[in-house]
């Protein structure tokens, strides 16, 4: 369990931090291009005057940008021993 | 919340909330299927192989207990009685989550049990084992019932789809991704499920403290409306029933905070069960103290609009002054969002509400078919297969288990306040297994028939206040007979166990090493603090520390 013997490969594809990331990138893409040319000045007033389609999906862009480098800088390492992997 | 006149609330979707809210299932179902890839065996089926890390696990931690009921019943309690709801909170959830990372995940954690009911079966032997098996099974498929009907009455009222399809369909994605990746599925899930729902809740609060005028606003259209009491949380006089201040405080303390609050959290396996998932003793016992962070801060993304809600929204000001209109306060957040957002975050809202309820049926289901399949079925029935055959029971007892709760939902369906029905379900089956548990773990005499004896007999206990109010002898209003009842099985527990375990044979010290705190060896019940548990920010109890402060402060603050 100790680092220098930690041996494997890194999770890829199936670290959930990329999952998440990936579903606010495409809720922020989606909802900050509604926001930019699909908003009625109605929508606008719905909302207390705030442009609140694209603030969120601006806010979802930069919460999906940080787990992605999240996931970069400490990716997670799968074992590639089978076992108990608990730290006694 | 499913008496009023349906077209009010119908929320105005268009095409765009429906891709967003499609996209959402799919990624739901993609992580079901991806997760099954990586479960070979049973324990990587029901604990995930042990191998979370701790922010995953906490997030998880609290995402399964962020269910209906608690969006939407703590939005109303919002509506109602303002920020003494902050309570159920800060007092009735954060100490007790503090407690069990601290003092009881190393017995859990470290006794090696899969589950709750497994380690009744190390401390006190086969017939607690088989009772706390049984009623916990039990109460799951109840309360699963009760999180599916709550989701398919909100699919219903949102989208206009008929209650037995909403209920149908949704049973089966909760079915298609728990069947399939078992708790890493779960747990995954419930992350994500966690940031859909801030992402709901979050930009709801801002538009709608923005539109009353942020804090100051909000305060002073409270005052205005002769409800400046609720801008408080202390001492919480309406919330208890009790008019004495004093009495209120001592109330919230010790009823909300400790019998019911460590009941629930303690000994719920659905909870404990997402911290035996984690890599280490040192994550196990940091899960619900990473947990605890956003649960101080939940409240304001779910109590504040519902207080926005009830000066803000015409029917629900009315319906607050008068006690008139077609709608009532489990409503608040759907009415703040009808009024509030428009399409395209609007979707994202519908999704983060469906992925709160779903959270916390998955989490009922994951850990029913842990107890059924391991305390139950591997233990009592079927003994001595290979791993395989554990693993395909797992897989079908969901199935089973589902089929189940859709039968349950419509029970649920029977009860007009949700929060009785559940509050009952709680005071029978969490309060008498919190007494034993807390005398078994501290008090090495408690004998094995003790140990039975006083779950049965505190059930009965609970049960027969239930019964009683129910034909009319008690007549307590609201929730009273249910925390009565929760008292009544705590206190008959105790007595009954002390009683029995003076007149029987203990177990042997030998026997209970790594179970009871005393015999207990200090240097088991510490987690490591090298290689990955390295750092201060890694200390269970630095991090419970500033769990505590920050709680502290928060009470100052809306005193």
């Amino acid at each position: 369990m100790s680092q220098s013997t930690r041996r494997g490969h890194t999770a890829g594809a199936f670290d959930i931090r990329v999952i998440i990331a990936a579903l606010f990138g495409i809720y922020g893409v989606v909802i900050t291009v509604m926001g930019l040319v699909a908003t009625s000045a109605e929508d606008i007033a719905k909302a207390a005057g705030i442009n609140i389609n694209l603030w969120s999906g601006i806010g979802m862009l930069i919460f999906a940008a940080l787990f992605l480098l999240w996931a970069r800088w400490r990716p997670i390492i799968v074992p590639e021993t089978q076992g108990e992997s608990s730290a006694e | 919340m499913h008496v009023l006149a349906q077209e009010e609330l119908r929320i105005d979707a268009g095409a765009v909330d429906y891709l967003l809210l499609a996209l959402y299932f799919v990624f739901v179902l993609g992580i079901g299927y991806l997760a099954r890839r990586s479960v070979s065996s049973s324990l990587d089926f029901f604990l995930s192989g042990r191998s979370l890390p701790a922010w995953v696990t906490g997030l998880a931690f609290i995402a399964a207990n962020l269910g209906a009921v608690e969006i939407m019943g703590m939005s109303a309690n919002g509506a109602e009685y303002g920020m003494p709801t902050m309570h159920y909170f800060w007092v009735g959830a954060v100490p007790a989550m503090l407690f069990l990372g601290i003092v009881m995940m190393p017995f859990y954690y470290g006794s090696k049990v899969r589950s709750v009911p497994e380690f009744m079966l190390r401390r006190f032997g086969k017939p607690a084992h088989l009772v706390n098996g049984l009623s916990f099974a039990l109460a799951q498929l109840l309360i699963a019932g009760i999180n599916l009907f709550l989701l398919a009455t909100v699919v219903n009222l949102l989208l206009g789809w008929p209650l037995w399809l909403s209920i149908i369909l949704a049973a089966v994605i909760v079915l298609a991704y728990t069947g399939l990746g078992g708790l890493s599925a779960a747990i995954y899930n419930e992350v994500l499920q966690f940031f859909v729902i801030v992402a709901a809740l979050l930009p709801l609060t801002i538009v709608g403290l923005t539109k009353v005028g942020g804090w100051q606003g909000l305060v002073s259209k409270m005052s205005a409306a002769g409800n400046a009491n609720e801008l408080s949380a202390w001492p919480g006089s309406e919330l208890t029933g009790f008019a004495n201040n004093a009495l209120s405080a001592a109330g919230i303390v010790f009823g909300l905070g400790f019998v019911l609050a460590f009941g629930y959290w303690t000994t719920n396996f659905v909870e404990v069960q997402r911290a035996m998932a984690s890599k280490s003793m040192s994550a196990a016992q940091r899960t619900p103290i990473i947990g605890a962070f956003p649960k101080l801060l939940i409240p304001f993304v779910v109590i504040i609009p519902g207080m926005i809600a009830a000066v803000s929204v015409q029917e629900m000001t009315r319906f607050k002054q008068t006690g008139e209109g077609n709608v009532d306060y489990n409503d608040a957040l759907l009415l703040m969002m009808r009024d509030l957002l428009p399409n395209g975050i609007l979707g994202i809202a519908i999704a983060g509400l469906l992925a709160s309820f779903m959270a916390g049926m998955a989490a009922n289901l994951s850990s029913f078919n842990t107890v059924f399949t391991y305390d139950i079925w591997q233990s009592y029935v079927v003994k001595d297969r290979p791993d395989e055959y554990y693993l395909s029971i797992g897989r079908w007892i969901t199935v089973g288990a589902t089929a189940a709760a859709v039968g349950t939902a419509f029970i649920a369906a029977g009860y007009s306040n949700l929060m009785d029905y559940l509050q009952s379900l709680f005071s029978l089956f969490n309060a008498p297994l919190f007494a034993t548990f807390i005398l078994g773990m501290f008090w090495k005499r408690m004998t094995p028939t003790a140990g039975w004896l006083g779950l049965v007999m505190g059930t009965v206990a609970s049960l027969a206040v239930f019964v009683l109010s129910n034909v009319g002898v008690i007549e307590l209003p609201g929730q009273g007979a249910s925390f009565l009842g929760a008292g009544a099985a705590f206190v008959v527990d105790i007595v009954v166990s002390i009683a029995v375990s003076m007149v029987t044979r203990p177990k042997a010290d030998a026997e209970l090493v790594g179970l009871v705190y005393s015999l207990t060896p200090k240097a088991t019940r510490t987690a490591s603090t090298t290689g990955e548990d390295a750092g201060w920010y890694r200390r269970p109890g630095i991090l419970a520390g500033i769990v505590l402060v920050i709680t502290i402060v928060l009470n100052i603050i809306f005193a």
